[in-house]
C-alpha cells in the first residue's frame, strides 16, 4: 500500500517534470500546426471573446469614471443645499404681478451650524442671473456671491490671478473672479486681470480666472439654467452681492412682472468626518423640513451620488461582463467541437500511444495541452488587440475608455479557464477509449 | 527440450465477449507457458482467438477468468494504470500495419515508449538513434513514416518495440503487409533478435513464416489445438 502510494507520487512527478511537459507542449503545437486553418479559426473565437471583454470593460470604466470625477469635484465630505422654486407653486391666475418667496435662509444655515458640531464649514452663495459687460461686449452670466474659501471647498482650480480674500469680503470691495468661459467671452484677446466688468450700474475689478464648474451633475436641470458647457459665472464676495442686488429679484416674463425673493441660492456644508456625511444630511433634512413649509430646497449629497454611480457602474460592468463572457463561452464551445473532431480523427494515434504505455492521464494531458495552447494563444492575441480597441473607440467615437490593469488579466484568465473547462471533456473521451478498439480503428 | 525460465504463463485463461445477447467465447481454458528466449508462432484460422490471445498477452485486454503471470507477477487483475506501466516497461509491440504516428519523425516514433517511461530527452534521443542504426535506418532519422517504404516502416516498428528493452516482444502478422523481399528482411531481423536472447511471440497464418520459429502454438475456436516445439 505504502509502496503503491510512493509509486503514484513518483509517477505524478514524472508526468509534470518540466522537460516532459515542454515536450508535450511542443508536440501539441505540432499537432495544431498540422491543421493550421482549423486551429486558427478556433483560436479566433477566443480572440473575439477576449477582445470584447476588454473593450466592454474599458468603455464601462471610462463612462463611469467621467461621472464620478464630476461628482467628486463637488466634494465627498460636502453636502450641497440649493434653493428651488417649489413645484406646486402655480402662478395665481388673478394676480398679474406677485412676489414669490422661497429658498434657503440665513436662519437655516445658522441652525445647521449651531446644532451640528460635525459641520466644520458652511459656505453660502447667492446666484443672480444678469448681464455682464466689458464695454460693449455682453454676456448672460450667473453672478455668484460667495465666500473666499469656496474654490478650495469645491475643488475648483484658479487658472490665473487670485481669488478674493476675507478683506475683500469684509470691506465689500467690488472685485470679481471670472470663470474661464466668461473670461474668454468678455476678453477674447487680452488678459482680463485688472480690468473692470460692469454689472448693472456697478463695476467690478477682475482679480482672477477660475476653471469652469460643472455644477449640474446629478441635479434635475431646470429649463432656465444653462447647461454646464455654456455656464458662465462671475464670482463676487457674498457681502457685495447682498449690498448690490438686495434680496428681491425682478424678472419680466410674458408681459407681467414676477419677483422672486431668495435669501440664499446655494450653500455648501462641509462635514469634518466623511463617515458622518450621511447622518448629517439626514439631520439637515429634518431641520429644513421644520423651517420650511414647502420643499423649496434640495439637498445634494455628493457622497451618495458617488455611491449610486458606483453601484450603477457595478451593474453596468456586470451586464457588459456577462455579454462578453457569453462570447468567450461560444469560443469555448468552438474549441470543444474541434477537439472532439480531433479526438475521433486521432483514435488510432490514441490506441498506439496507449499500447506503448501511455496512461489515461497522459492522454488527457496531451489533449488538454492542445486546448490550453489554443485558448491561451487566443487569449494573448485577444489581449493585445483588446488593449488597442478602446484606443480606437476613444479616437473615433470620442467616448472615454479606461483599460484597467485587471481587465486584460481577467480576460486572459477566463480564456485559459475556458480552454481547460471545454477541453476536459474531449480529453476524457480520448482517454476512455479502449486501446484494443482504438488500435483497430481505421 | 530446452528448459527455460517461465517468462509468460497463462493459466486457465478465458475470455468472453458480449455482443448484445450473444456471448462469444474468444478464449476457452488456455494454458500456455512461454520461456525466456523462446521464439513462438501462434497460428490458426481467422476468428480462432489469435488476436484476443495476443491482446491478453500484451496486457491490452484482461482475461475474463484465469491468471496471467508475466515475469512472475500475476497481471490479470491489475488496474488500467498498472497495465499501462507494464506495457510501457516490459512489452514491445509490432503491428501488421506498423502503427507509426504519422506526424512524428522516425526518431520520435522510436522514442514513444521511452517518453512514457519518463526517460530524459537526451538519453532517449541517443537510445533511439542507436536502435535506428541497429535496424538499418540511420539515414532516415528525420523522415516521416509516409516517406518510407513498408519494410522500412516495419523496421521503425521493430526499433520502437525494442526501445524499452522488453521482456517479451509481441508481433501481430509483422510481414502481413509486406512484399516477400521486405518480409524476409524483417524475419531475418527477428532471427537476429532471437539469437540475442529476446523472447518473441508472433501471430501469423503463414506456415513458412511459422516454421522459422522454434515453437508453434495452434489455436482453434479459442482452444489450444497443438503446441509443438521444434528440434
Amino acid at each position: 500500500m505504502h509502496e503503491k502510494a510512493e509509486f503514484t507520487q513518483q509517477a505524478f512527478r514524472r508526468a509534470f517534470a518540466p522537460q516532459r511537459l515542454w515536450r508535450a507542449v511542443k508536440l501539441g503545437m505540432r499537432s495544431l500546426w498540422l491543421h493550421r486553418l482549423r486551429s486558427l479559426l478556433t483560436l479566433l473565437g477566443i480572440v473575439f471573446g477576449v477582445c470584447s471583454v476588454i473593450s466592454m470593460l474599458a468603455v464601462g470604466e471610462g463612462v463611469s469614471h467621467e461621472a464620478q470625477e464630476q461628482i467628486r469635484k463637488l466634494g465627498s465630505s460636502n453636502i450641497i443645499l440649493r434653493s428651488r422654486k417649489p413645484d406646486e407653486e402655480k402662478r395665481p391666475s388673478t394676480e398679474r404681478s406677485y412676489v414669490l418667496e422661497y429658498g434657503l435662509t440665513y436662519r437655516d444655515l445658522k441652525t445647521i451650524k449651531e446644532s451640528l458640531p460635525g459641520v466644520t464649514l458652511v459656505v453660502p452663495a447667492r446666484i443672480i442671473r444678469n448681464y455682464v459687460f466689458n464695454a460693449t461686449r455682453r454676456i448672460d452670466a450667473e453672478i455668484f456671491g460667495t465666500v473666499p474659501w469656496y474654490p478650495e471647498m469645491r475643488h475648483v482650480r484658479l487658472l490665473d490671478g487670485r481669488y478674493f480674500s476675507e478683506d475683500d469680503m469684509e470691506e465689500g470691495r467690488n472685485v470679481c473672479v471670472l470663470s474661464s468661459t466668461a473670461a474668454e467671452s468678455l476678453f477674447p484677446i487680452d488678459s482680463p486681470l485688472g480690468r473692470n466688468v460692469r454689472v448693472g450700474s456697478d463695476y467690478y475689478k477682475v482679480i482672477g480666472v477660475m476653471e469652469p464648474e460643472s455644477s449640474r451633475v446629478g441635479v434635475s436641470e431646470n429649463a432656465d439654467q444653462p447647461s454646464a458647457s455654456t455656464l458662465m459665472r462671475i464670482y463676487i464676495p457674498l457681502i457685495a452681492a447682498k449690498e448690490r442686488f438686495g434680496e428681491v429679484l425682478m424678472k419680466r416674463r410674458s408681459g407681467s412682472f414676477e419677483a422672486e425673493r431668495v435669501e440664499l441660492h446655494e450653500a455648501t456644508v462641509q462635514v469634518g468626518n466623511q463617515r458622518h456625511v450621511e447622518e448629517t444630511s439626514l439631520i439637515i433634512r429634518s431641520i429644513l423640513k421644520q423651517n420650511h413649509k414647502k420643499t423649496d430646497y434640495e439637498i445634494i449629497v455628493p457622497l451618495e451620488l458617488l455611491r449610486a454611480a458606483e453601484r450603477t457602474k457595478q451593474m453596468f460592468n456586470l451586464v457588459l461582463g456577462a455579454i462578453a463572457a457569453i462570447s468567450l463561452i461560444v469560443g469555448g464551445i468552438g474549441i470543444m467541437n474541434i477537439m472532439l473532431a480531433s479526438v475521433t480523427e486521432r483514435t488510432r494515434e490514441i490506441g498506439i500511444r496507449r499500447a506503448l504505455g501511455a496512461k489515461r492521464r497522459d492522454i488527457i494531458i496531451q489533449f488538454l495541452i492542445e486546448t490550453v495552447i489554443l485558448s491561451g494563444a487566443g487569449g494573448i492575441i485577444g489581449v493585445a488587440i483588446g488593449i488597442l480597441i478602446p484606443f480606437f473607440i476613444t479616437l473615433f467615437a470620442e467616448v472615454m475608455t479606461i483599460v484597467t490593469v485587471w481587465a486584460p488579466l481577467v480576460a486572459f484568465s477566463i480564456s485559459a479557464l475556458v480552454g481547460v473547462v471545454f477541453g476536459i471533456y474531449p480529453a476524457m473521451r480520448a482517454a476512455d477509449m479502449d486501446p484494443v478498439e482504438a488500435l483497430r480503428h481505421e | 527440450m530446452s528448459v527455460a525460465a517461465s517468462i509468460a504463463r497463462l493459466e486457465h485463461v478465458e475470455k468472453t465477449y458480449h455482443m448484445g445477447d450473444v456471448v462469444v467465447e474468444a478464449l476457452a481454458d488456455v494454458n500456455l507457458d512461454f520461456g525466456a528466449g523462446e521464439y513462438i508462432s501462434i497460428m490458426g484460422p481467422s476468428g480462432c482467438g489469435k488476436s484476443t490471445l495476443l491482446n491478453v498477452l500484451g496486457c491490452l485486454d484482461r482475461p475474463t477468468s484465469g491468471a496471467y503471470f508475466l515475469g512472475g507477477e500475476d497481471v490479470s487483475g491489475l488496474s488500467d494504470d498498472d497495465l499501462s506501466d507494464i506495457r510501457c516497461g516490459r512489452l514491445g509491440f509490432i503491428f501488421q500495419s506498423y502503427n507509426l504516428i504519422q506526424q512524428l519523425t522516425v526518431l520520435e516514433n522510436i522514442e514513444i515508449p521511452l517518453y512514457y517511461q519518463g526517460v530524459h530527452t537526451d538519453e532517449s534521443r541517443a537510445r533511439a538513434r542507436e536502435l535506428a542504426r541497429r535496424v538499418g535506418l540511420e539515414s532516415r532519422l528525420m523522415h516521416k513514416p509516409f516517406e518510407l517504404s513498408g519494410g522500412q516502416q516495419q523496421r521503425v516498428g521493430i526499433a520502437r518495440a525494442l526501445a524499452n528493452d522488453p521482456l517479451v516482444i509481441l508481433a501481430d502478422e509483422p510481414t502481413g503487409n509486406l512484399d516477400s523481399k521486405s518480409g524476409v528482411e524483417i524475419l531475418n531481423l527477428f532471427d537476429e533478435l532471437h539469437s540475442q536472447g529476446k523472447t518473441l511471440i508472433m501471430v501469423t497464418h503463414d506456415e513458412d513464416i511459422a516454421h522459422r520459429s522454434q515453437r508453434i502454438v495452434r489455436l482453434r475456436d479459442g482452444r489450444v489445438e497443438a503446441d509443438a516445439r521444434k528440434g
